[in-house]
């Protein structure tokens, strides 16, 4: 066995899956189709590879392949003559044997559609739910079984919810066309939100541990590769760079998230407390970069404010303080596009740093009573602000209410730490 | 909606209970559950050890000490709580300490039975 040839095949199917997909599913309009065609194409890559060795332009080889199948298929269908006149189907249809009509695609590179079938994943006609698992799978060719493990859905759950939406993709006539003009922006927003969905997924699920941890880090890998796809797709979309500057800044805190607790498991270490010599400097210069890039193109966003308020927070590591007072303005911009339950939590503790802990306080107890019932983070805000009023006891009971509302064990771990403290600080209780 | 949680703890979650740590998790999670005003009603268990279980067969009653053998987790607990859907239900399961270690499952209750009353 030949695995430097697998190796090849293996790589080749990372970096072209998506392209090759995208090109397939618009030609012919099927993504369902499309997948099995490349998949079968990849399979036997992996059996002629490793004895022919590897071909010189490895996508023009899986691509004629996955056409031949496609139009094996489609005769049966008796479809051919609508793809008659492309002219990269006909270039590809006369040759015989699995050698790949190298000059000619040397002629004709494959057009990059990869954009396209983003937009498709995350029509609106698609659940929103889905919108991600369908781009993992038909943008990088992620297999439905570690989607669904990402997901913690079962295999079968997983597989028939992609199959439902590409059924939909196909019945409802989505098609693999540019959309309107106009309704760009909203198209885009929608892919740019799948992206973060699948990263929002590997970064909040804190407790995993083992394989679990493994697929995390894996769907963490995926999701910013995605992000820098989205940006090199659409180089003019200021959101892009800034959700990928976002994603950029997040991971640049990965190691300093957690620290080692007495009983061999571990804690977690809020943002404004962690050891700024952990945070991966590179991927913050990376990210400011971005946010600048983003700023040039002057189109104001939630992912770009988001990513700011990312900034705002790393300036610690340079300065040895937190900018909470530009940070608090830079909530109040979120705010005023993008309302979100946290976000608005965000808020009100930024506000409470800067200026006073009252005028928190007061933010917390405008949001609706019946979101924030069950909410961990607004409890836990409200005791971080209470705390600063040194109302100890009254910090502690919304601390301990936070935690019985935490899933996440690291979390829950750091919330019982801080509980300790508290209970340990001096009992009386004089509003400062 | 009413359904029934039901914690499954592992036998090193039963060993930890006297822990501050865990068995402060638990009383913050049970506190949290109660004030947000959904729980019907609901139980810790003792230890698995302290069961006892009971069959009645051939019209004998055949009575044997402790939990069922070869399990890796064991009932610990369990509340009722009456919530609009399943995500709900699904959310006050995963914030129970036994579901990062063992488990919990979610089952709904069914409708009252029509029982006729004895004359």
């Amino acid at each position: 066995m030949n695995t430097g040839a697998a190796e090849a095949a293996a790589l080749t199917a990372r970096d072209a899956y998506g392209r090759l997909v995208a090109y397939l599913a618009w030609r012919w309009n099927d993504l369902a189709a499309a997948e099995d065609a490349l998949g079968d194409a990849l399979i036997k890559a992996l059996e002629r590879w490793p004895q022919d060795g590897v071909p010189e332009q490895p996508e023009g080889w899986l691509l004629t392949v996955a056409h031949r199948e496609l139009l094996q298929s489609a005769r049966h269908l008796g479809v051919v003559q609508r793809l008659a006149d492309d002219p990269l189907v006909r270039g590809l249809l006369p040759r015989e044997g699995d050698a790949a009509p190298e000059p000619f695609l040397k002629a004709h590179p494959i057009p990059d559609n990869r954009l396209r079938l983003m937009l498709v994943c995350a029509h609106p006609a698609i659940e929103r739910g889905v919108r991600t698992p369908l781009m993992l799978q038909a943008v990088l060719g992620l297999d439905a079984q570690r989607i669904a493990a990402a997901f913690l859905v079962s295999p079968a759950a997983m597989a028939q919810r992609l199959v439902r939406a590409k059924q939909k993709i196909a019945q409802a006539g989505i098609r693999f066309e540019e959309p309107e003009p106009a309704d760009l922006p909203q198209r885009t927003h929608a892919v740019l939100e799948a992206v973060y969905a699948a990263y929002g997924l590997a970064w909040e699920r804190l407790g995993a541990a083992g394989e679990q941890a493994s697929l995390n880090a894996e769907l963490a890998a995926e999701s910013l590769y995605l992000a820098e796809l989205c940006v090199a797709l659409m180089p003019n979309d200021a959101e892009a760079r800034g959700l990928w500057a976002l994603m950029l800044f997040c991971e640049s805190r990965r190691l300093a998230r957690f620290v080692p607790a007495p009983d061999g498991s571990e804690r977690f270490v809020p943002l404004h407390e962690q050891d700024t010599a952990h945070w991966d400097h590179s991927k913050i210069e990376r990210a400011n970069a971005l946010l600048g890039e983003a700023a040039a193109l002057d189109q104001l966003g939630p992912y770009q404010l988001e990513a700011a308020i990312q900034s705002a927070h790393a300036q610690r590591a340079v300065t040895g303080r937190v900018p909470w007072g530009g940070i608090t303005q830079l909530y109040q911009g979120l705010l005023q596009i993008a309302p979100t339950l946290g976000a608005r939590v965000g808020h009100a503790v930024a506000l409470g740093t800067a200026h006073g802990a009252a005028r928190g306080l007061a933010a917390l107890d405008e949001l609706p009573e019946a979101e924030v019932r069950n909410h961990a983070p607004w409890w836990v805000a409200r005791a971080h602000l209470l705390e600063q009023q040194r109302r100890w006891q009254d910090a502690a009971v919304a601390l301990r209410h936070g935690m019985g509302l935490t899933e996440d064990p690291r979390l829950r771990a750091h919330l019982w730490y801080k509980l300790q403290a508290l209970q340990a600080a001096p009992v009386t209780d004089t509003p400062a | 909606m009413e359904y029934m949680i039901v914690f499954k703890e592992t036998q090193s979650d039963f060993e930890r209970r006297p822990d501050d740590a865990y068995f402060g998790a638990w009383g913050a999670y049970i506190a949290a559950l109660h004030q947000s005003g959904i729980t019907k009603s609901g139980n810790g268990l003792q230890p698995p050890h302290t069961a006892t279980q009971v069959r009645v067969r051939n019209g004998q009653r055949q009575v044997q000490d402790g939990p069922y053998p070869d399990t890796k987790e064991h009932l610990g607990g369990y509340f009722v709580i009456d919530v609009p859907s399943l995500d709900q239900a699904l959310e006050w399961a995963a914030r129970a300490p036994c579901a990062s270690t063992g488990s919990v499952e979610v089952r709904p209750v069914l409708p009252p039975m029509d029982i006729p009353h004895a004359t």
